[in-house]
């Protein structure tokens, strides 16, 4: 899934990002403790989070996350889409719920990091 | 160590500086992309590398990371000096922890990050003494899969 797909399927506002439709989103990530996203040691492009401090940016830079998007309509500091801007992350913010966003992304073909994919490392 | 040193370098820590906690841990992971690591390792180092970074920013008072690179493995010794661990066992346990709410919001607090770099590292060692501080030793083998 494109980041374009995903934004009409969310009705998210793009925050910040340049890679747009360069990024195919297969793998999410869905979590507000970021020590559970870095449990999850396998690959993934996307997280969903309600969380919107720098520490998300970072996070993902460590991770290897491309985009966040953030629900129910919240948005993080200038200071922090300023972080985004400058590793290449890409925002955005819709105002559905965590739960509605994922349904309609695993609806629409995205997947979790699956119990085999955490063994393998 | 009779093996070569590809790269190393220290990284200063300070304790409750949440601004620019991960920072050197971004820095280990571009490292890491530039020698030519392999993506899974690199992620590897660079999440206990985090994990343990964010410990010494909310735990302890300063702390220092050497990052070691030989042609065999990845050596991270992140030594803090602040109130230590009083029960190493009971810290271990994923989902034991003593967060503040400040830490909480962070998005951290969540009792995983010693089991973290415990299962991201192929060696790990920790020490430590109440009011003194902590040490961990972690080890990643480049070539291989982890044990």
């Amino acid at each position: 899934m494109t980041l374009t797909e995903l934004q009409n399927l969310l009705n998210a506002e793009m925050l910040c990002g340049t890679l747009k439709d360069n990024l195919d989103i297969q793998i999410a990530k869905a979590s507000d403790l970021m020590s559970d996203v870095l449990a999850y040691t396998g690959p993934g492009e996307l997280l969903l989070t309600g969380l919107t401090n720098h520490q998300v940016v970072r996070t993902c830079q460590i991770a290897g996350i491309r985009a966040v998007v953030f629900v129910r309509g919240k948005k993080p500091t200038e200071d922090t889409v300023k972080l985004a801007t400058t590793c290449s992350l890409c925002l955005l913010t819709t105002k559905l719920s965590m739960f509605e966003s994922c349904g309609i992304l695993f609806s629409h073909g995205v997947r979790g990091v699956t119990r085999q994919s955490t063994q393998e490392v | 160590m009779a093996s070569k040193v590809v790269f190393q370098q220290n990284f200063a820590i300070n304790g409750g500086d949440f601004a620019n906690a991960g920072e050197s841990s971004i820095r280990i992971r571009a490292i890491l992309k530039e020698i030519g690591i392999d993506a899974t390792i690199i992620r590897r180092v660079a999440i206990a590398a985090y994990e343990a970074e964010m410990n010494v920013v909310m735990y302890a008072r300063l702390g220092k990371m050497h990052f070691l690179v030989t042609p065999e493995k990845i050596h991270l010794t992140v030594e803090d000096k602040g109130q230590g661990i009083e029960d190493i066992g009971l810290a271990m346990r994923p989902g034991y922890s003593t967060a503040t709410e400040e830490m909480r919001e962070m998005g951290f607090g969540a009792g995983m990050g010693l089991p973290n770099m415990k299962k991201n590292a192929d060696v790990f060692r920790i020490s430590s003494t109440v009011g003194k501080g902590t040490t961990l030793k972690l080890t990643f083998k480049i070539n291989g899969t982890q044990d």
